[in-house]
């Protein structure tokens, strides 16, 4: 394309259907805790 | 369908939430998609001529937005409504143990009202501890990866406990089939060769805590008699990190109203060695006057901009450092559940206070009327379990509709209940900052990507 680059493989949807057991640590968003906000996880199945 | 288009940097960017696409576009289709609504029609229509470029280039620009329409990575539709029955009561799997509530710094922005948490000093003893830990294996059911935080107050106060609460969690791996990640906060003060090296092996991640440049961190994380922490925790936070190799830390600071120029703070960190960096706003009543309010939001996002500016010009002169809020990974981020599903908090995660009490997390910790279960009974109350399980982006109404639910995931239910006395409503100065930043990580992408 010409005018427009895109920059990820979009599939949210269908993490959506294949996701969801839960084994990812924890994801607080919280200013005392580190410990994570959640888009920079990682999933446990794609190491 | 949802998008959300901006330009920072020099860059064009145009977010379509429901796919999770980002597209970098040119001020043509920057324009087009401006004014379209879908659905998009096979045939160019008539009012995009009107925008101030050649009819050619405009029939060009609407086919690729066409084409990406199609493929589903524009203009896409909200779909997830039907995964809200996923969104239930589960088991816990994460656990914070407030090992003291004590600590022997006198930050000022503490939340923890400087360790005691509004109650009275105290310390978790490891039986304590440990029943805890038998509690978490009984709650987490199937799970297998559980993970503790050892949290205060200041878990140095009693590492001793920390110590056996962890030999006794590894000699319970094997029998229940579980995996312990521990991790601990830790303001250095009593960091020794002894504690970084068993920190170093037990802990999967470790944040210490310090503001950045000398006077920033004085000011704000003064010891007791008065006098400034800096010069005695710096050389015990090199070495720690020196040792650790490749395991997971942070060196994490809060900034106020007076380091609104928290960029020379990351800077700082960097000089020193320090490469894993998270940097986050004070929350606290704005009657502080080191508070952050809106009307500091300007001078905050411009700050967040020169960061980012500073972050890509040093990647590309092959420095490289990390900062915690603007890591993103476009392609291998967490699934849409989990996205969807926010923190956890009075569900999958939970805190435990050193006299045993249970709490939906480390911040509801000292209001009673949040208590939802105790270490002597081993349970915990479903009614609150349900009610923070509902507590998701699609719970709660303004998440739903907003562009940054899937990097957000609903922000923080304990200041949404502090500062709009409901965990359903967010508090919309963290909203703020939150877009702001998921807007720089997403332009740092485009810029790393070229
Ligand atoms: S481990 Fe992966 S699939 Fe499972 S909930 Fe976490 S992000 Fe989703
Ligand atoms: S930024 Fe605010 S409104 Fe948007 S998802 Fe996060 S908490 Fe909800
Ligand atoms: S409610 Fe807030 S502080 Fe508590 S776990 Fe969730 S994001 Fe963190």
């Amino acid at each position: 394309m010409k005018h427009i680059k895109t920059l990820n493989q979009a599939n949210l949807k269908e993490t959506a259907v294949k996701g969801g057991c839960g084994e990812c640590q924890a994801s607080c968003q919280s200013a005392c805790k580190t410990s994570c906000t959640v888009a920079n996880q990682k999933c446990e199945h794609k190491k | 369908m949802m998008i959300h288009q901006y330009k920072l940097n020099g860059y064009n960017i145009v977010m379509d939430i429901h796919s999770g696409a980002i597209h970098v576009v040119d001020d043509i289709v920057y324009d087009i998609i401006e004014k379209l609504t879908p659905p998009l029609a096979d045939n160019c229509p008539e009012e995009l001529y009107a925008l101030a470029y050649s009819k050619e280039d405009i029939d060009q620009a609407y086919a690729e937005v066409l084409e990406l329409y199609k493929a589903e990575q524009l203009f896409t539709q909200d779909d997830y409504a039907r995964f809200d029955k996923l969104m239930t009561v589960s088991p816990i799997k994460s656990m914070c143990l407030h090992i003291a509530h004590d600590c022997n710094l006198r930050c000022k922005y503490c939340f923890a009202d400087t360790g005691s948490y509004q109650g009275g000093r105290s310390i978790m003893t490891a039986e304590t501890g440990k029943k805890a830990i038998d509690f978490l294996i009984k709650h987490s059911y199937g799970r297998r990866n559980l993970e503790v935080d050892f949290f205060g107050g200041e878990p140095l106060l009693n590492f001793g406990a920390v110590k056996e609460i962890v030999e006794y969690a590894r000699s319970k791996e094997k029998e229940h089939n579980k995996v312990f990640r521990f991790t601990l906060t830790t303001n250095g003060v009593l960091l020794d060769d002894e504690k970084i090296d068993y920190i170093n092996k037990e802990m999967s991640n470790i944040v210490i805590s310090c503001d950045g440049r000398p006077e920033v961190h004085d000011r704000m994380r003064p010891r007791v008699d008065g006098s400034g922490s800096y010069n005695s925790i710096m050389p015990k936070f090199k070495k720690l990190v020196e040792k650790r190799g490749d395991k997971e830390y942070y060196i994490r600071a809060t900034f106020t109203k007076y380091n609104k120029d928290f960029t020379e703070d990351v800077l700082h960190f960097y000089n020193e060695g320090f490469e894993q960096i998270s940097i986050e706003p004070v929350v606290t009543d704005p009657k502080h006057p080191y508070a952050l309010t809106e009307e500091d939001l300007p001078e905050v996002f411009a700050e967040y901009d020169r960061l980012a500016a500073k972050l890509i010009e040093m990647r590309k002169n092959g420095e490289f450092f990390n900062f915690f809020h603007f890591m993103i990974d476009l392609d291998q981020g967490p699934c849409a559940i989990k996205r969807l599903r926010g923190c956890g908090c009075g569900n999958e995660y939970v805190a435990i206070t050193p006299d045993g009490e249970v709490y939906p997390c480390h911040q509801f910790v000292g209001n009673p009327q949040w208590k939802m279960g105790d270490l002597d009974s081993m349970e915990v109350n479903l009614a609150t379990k349900e009610t923070f399980a509902r507590s998701t982006v699609y719970g709660k109404d303004e998440c739903r509709e907003c562009w940054a639910k899937f990097y957000c995931s609903g922000g923080c239910n304990a200041a949404n209940m502090q500062y709009r006395g409901n965990i359903l409503k967010p508090f919309k100065l963290a909203c703020d900052l939150e877009k702001k930043r998921v807007e720089c990580a997403i332009m740092i992408q485009a810029a790393l990507a070229e």
